[in-house]
């Protein structure tokens, strides 16, 4: 145990605090995971109603910037790992560099699908608010729709608060708040960040891949 | 007594007095930490938070007991005449709503087993408490939007939410009111990381798993189902807002949508959010039964692995609530062995419940009362479960005053009696003062009686056909809703009584000790009430729980 991390009240030493934030991390994942479980079989059930009506609605979604932002996210989770390896091993200008990285990254990400909202409201896809959509399956594909910007909208606010996570772990580094003793922050954040990749890594093959064989 | 084991008592009675004499000179006690109203509000100690819960709980628990009030004054003539049709369908949401997500989720989880969690497992605090205060935070946010909903004009869905209703139909403040029951969700989830945690992290030297007083195990099954189903319900109400909003009609059948799919993602929260009012509420039973015996528990692993059963099973018995929905005749016959198979480790805990007492020195105070109530109306309430488990005879008895009765045996009949009994059995240490022991029997009695005259009435009506959610019915089910009704007066008493001399104890009630009942557990080993930091030295643990006889036998 050494003098820079600091034990709250209730722990008996550094080891039990961060043995507690990590459990407590896992157990807070798994019930996102449950939240976002909601979605994938609002998903599917109402896919099976309505399969022709998908199979013409994820031909309308941009597979060409969906699978960028794939790479940019997957890329992401690297440059996190390697923030967390760099912190664990105390290599401070590395662990920011990766942090500033990851940050820079999911505003990529985030860029990118509000493209991608911006060209769906331009063709008419968003219900509720411009759905101009008049071939076949016209309702299902409001339904796909519907869903489409459901998870990726929930994702996004999960992306939204990832990056605010991030900056603050980026910030907190520059300000040498962690050492190869403490680096519980940026083992949490990462986790986190890994999830909501995870959560894209399932919905980018079900919007964007589904039908285009 | 043997002159020896007298002598050993004294040394031991001794120590406990040295220890919290020692304590309140040098840390005052966790009420006197502070007296404004902003180190109430602000306070990150479990306790404080406790007592923030149990204020907030009991002041909805008046608010949807007004509203029950109200329905079952309509109910003693069969007429429609004190309220409207529409009134009367607002009465029973705002009912629902608020004692199912305001009051009987919270209750035992968020007062006793916040208060008592570190305490029994010999912790200084929870793991995360500012996450603890964000959940009653949260809470309050939630009560606050839900408020709001009833106050601009009501909620007529039912405590449900049912599809297409809900989404297409009704002209109501869905949104307002489901908003606060997602906010008041995350409470939950907060809650259950928080526990998950701190039992499994915070536990004092020697305190085992299998040392650890039921009440921990109870709070562990019910903070499983916490963090794994309240998000499945969070997201669900999260589609109806947005199919009111944006009309995605996910729900919707009239837009492609399917009504049933939200049957089945609300009765997956909320199948296993009964367990989440029962589990805790067995876990208080555990505790006063065997205190009030002189005896420990009759098998303690498999009641144990009883709480963790129900939990899980609880999980997969959420199609018995849709037997009449028309989901496939296979899954209704799957559902229903499943919901039989939770009645075999409810069975396990009712038989070792009896089993405890069996040649135990029982004591007939104010918790033991509220206790064995307790059993025996949870054991109706399981075995009328089993009615409605059966395909063929929920056909029948579906959607009546049959289901009515079944449900509050289990939430009022086990749940709040239970939580009253938790009230009145931890009452020395939350406060430090004994209340009037003549008054809380008499109370506790009063409020058995009123239960079951209130309910048992209402099995009657519903086998006899009269369905729920009317405010009118034919003449010959009068008699038994005038009993219904006349029972919900008396119970109302029984419910009122706790608040006079509880209050009357804070004032003028006598100084408990550490350990009024002489009860085991670490929680009775610090002062009462509680120094700021639960104990002066954390406890090593030696013994297994619930050493009631055996610490006895060695004294002799």
């Amino acid at each position: 145990m050494t003098s820079s991390v600091i034990v709250a009240r209730q722990f008996d030493d550094s080891d039990q605090q961060r043995q507690a934030a990590d459990l407590g991390i896992w157990v807070f994942l798994a019930s996102e995971i449950l939240f976002f479980g909601v979605l994938f079989l609002a998903y599917t059930v109402t896919r099976l109603h309505h399969p022709e009506a998908f199979a013409t609605a994820s031909r309308q979604t941009d597979v060409a910037l969906g699978s960028i932002n794939t790479g940019v996210l997957l890329t992401s989770s690297l440059t996190m790992a390697l923030a967390v390896r760099a912190t664990k091993l105390g290599v401070r200008r590395a662990a920011i560099v990766f942090l500033c990285a990851t940050a820079m990254l999911g505003l990529v990400f985030v860029a990118i699908k509000g493209t991608e909202y911006r060209h769906d409201y331009v063709a008419g896809l968003v219900p509720g608010l411009r759905f101009s959509f008049a071939g076949p399956h016209a309702g299902g594909v409001e339904l796909f729709f519907g869903l489409y910007f459901l998870m990726t909208g929930v994702h996004v606010l999960h992306m939204l608060v990832g990056l605010g996570v991030v900056g603050t772990l980026a910030m907190r580094a520059a300000r040498k708040a962690f050492t190869p003793e403490y680096f519980t922050p940026v083992e949490l954040g990462g986790l986190y960040w890994h999830l909501v990749d995870i959560v894209w890594i399932f919905l980018y093959p079900l919007l964007y891949l589904v039908s285009r064989t | 007594m043997h002159p020896r084991g007298r002598f050993d008592e004294r040394v031991l009675d001794r120590r406990v007095h040295a220890m919290s004499t020692a304590s309140v000179p040098l840390r005052s006690n966790y009420l006197e930490a502070g007296f404004s109203l902003w180190s109430w509000l602000s306070s990150v100690d479990h306790k404080r938070i406790a007592v923030l819960y149990a204020i907030s709980i009991t002041l909805f628990f008046f608010a949807g007991g007004a509203a029950a009030t109200l329905i079952r004054l309509e109910l003693v003539t069969p007429a429609g005449d004190l309220v409207s049709a529409e009134t009367y369908n607002k009465l029973f949401t705002m009912h629902g709503v608020i004692m199912v997500w305001f009051f009987l989720i919270p209750s035992i989880p968020s007062t006793f087993g916040n208060f008592l969690l570190p305490l029994m497992i010999g912790a200084r605090d929870l793991a995360f408490p500012r996450l603890n205060l964000a959940s009653w935070y949260l809470y309050v946010l939630g009560g606050l939007f839900t408020v709001g909903a009833l106050v601009a004009g009501g909620v007529d869905t039912g405590w449900t939410f049912y599809t297409p209703f809900s989404t297409m139909f009704s002209n109501t403040h869905v949104i307002a009111a489901v908003t606060g029951v997602f906010v008041v969700g995350f409470s939950s989830i907060l809650t259950g990381v928080n526990f998950i945690v701190t039992i499994h992290r915070m536990r004092a030297p020697g305190m085992t798993w299998f040392r650890l007083p039921l009440f921990v195990w109870a709070m562990y099954a019910t903070s499983i189902i916490f963090v794994l189903a309240t998000p499945v319900l969070a997201m669900t109400l999260f589609l109806i807002a947005i199919e009111r909003f944006f009309g995605v009609g996910v729900f919707d059948p009239a837009l492609g949508g399917d009504p049933l799919l939200f049957q089945h993602l609300f009765w997956f929260y909320s199948h296993p959010a009964v367990y989440v009012m029962i589990l805790p509420a067995m876990g208080v039973a555990s505790e006063i039964i065997t205190c009030f015996s002189r005896k420990s528990i009759f098998a303690y692993r498999s009641m144990a692995f009883a709480v963790l059963a129900i939990a899980i099973i609880g999980f997969v018995v959420w199609g018995h609530h849709m037997f009449v929905s028309g989901q496939s005749i296979y899954a209704g016959m799957v559902f229903s062995i499943l919901t039989f198979l939770v009645a075999i480790p409810s069975a396990i805990k009712v038989f070792n419940w009896t089993a405890t007492l069996y040649k135990g020195s029982i004591r007939f105070d104010a918790p033991m009362l509220y206790a064995l109530g307790f059993v025996g109306l949870f054991t109706v309430g399981g075995m009328t479960g089993l009615f409605l488990a059966s395909l063929a005879l929920d056909v029948h008895l579906h959607d009546t005053y049959f289901v009515i009765a079944h449900f509050h045996y289990i939430m009022v009949g086990g749940a709040v009696m239970a939580f009253l009994g938790a009230v009145h059995f931890w009452w020395p240490k939350i406060t430090g003062r004994l209340y009037s022991d003549w008054w809380a029997r008499a109370a506790a009695i009063v409020v058995f009686v009123g239960f079951n005259l209130t309910f048992f009435p209402q099995f009657l009506l519903g086998y006899l056909g009269m369905p729920r959610r009317y405010h009118a019915y034919p003449p010959e089910f009068a008699v038994l809703n005038v009993l219904s009704s006349a029972g919900a007066a008396v119970l109302a008493i029984g419910y009122l009584l706790p608040l006079v001399y509880l209050a009357w104890s804070l004032r003028y009630g006598a100084r408990a000790g550490p350990n009024p009942w002489d009860a085991k557990g670490l929680e009775w080993l610090t002062a009462s009430p509680p120094p700021v930091e639960n104990f002066t030295t954390i406890p090593v643990v030696t013994e297994p729980p619930y050493a009631y006889g055996e610490a006895e036998r060695v004294h002799d």
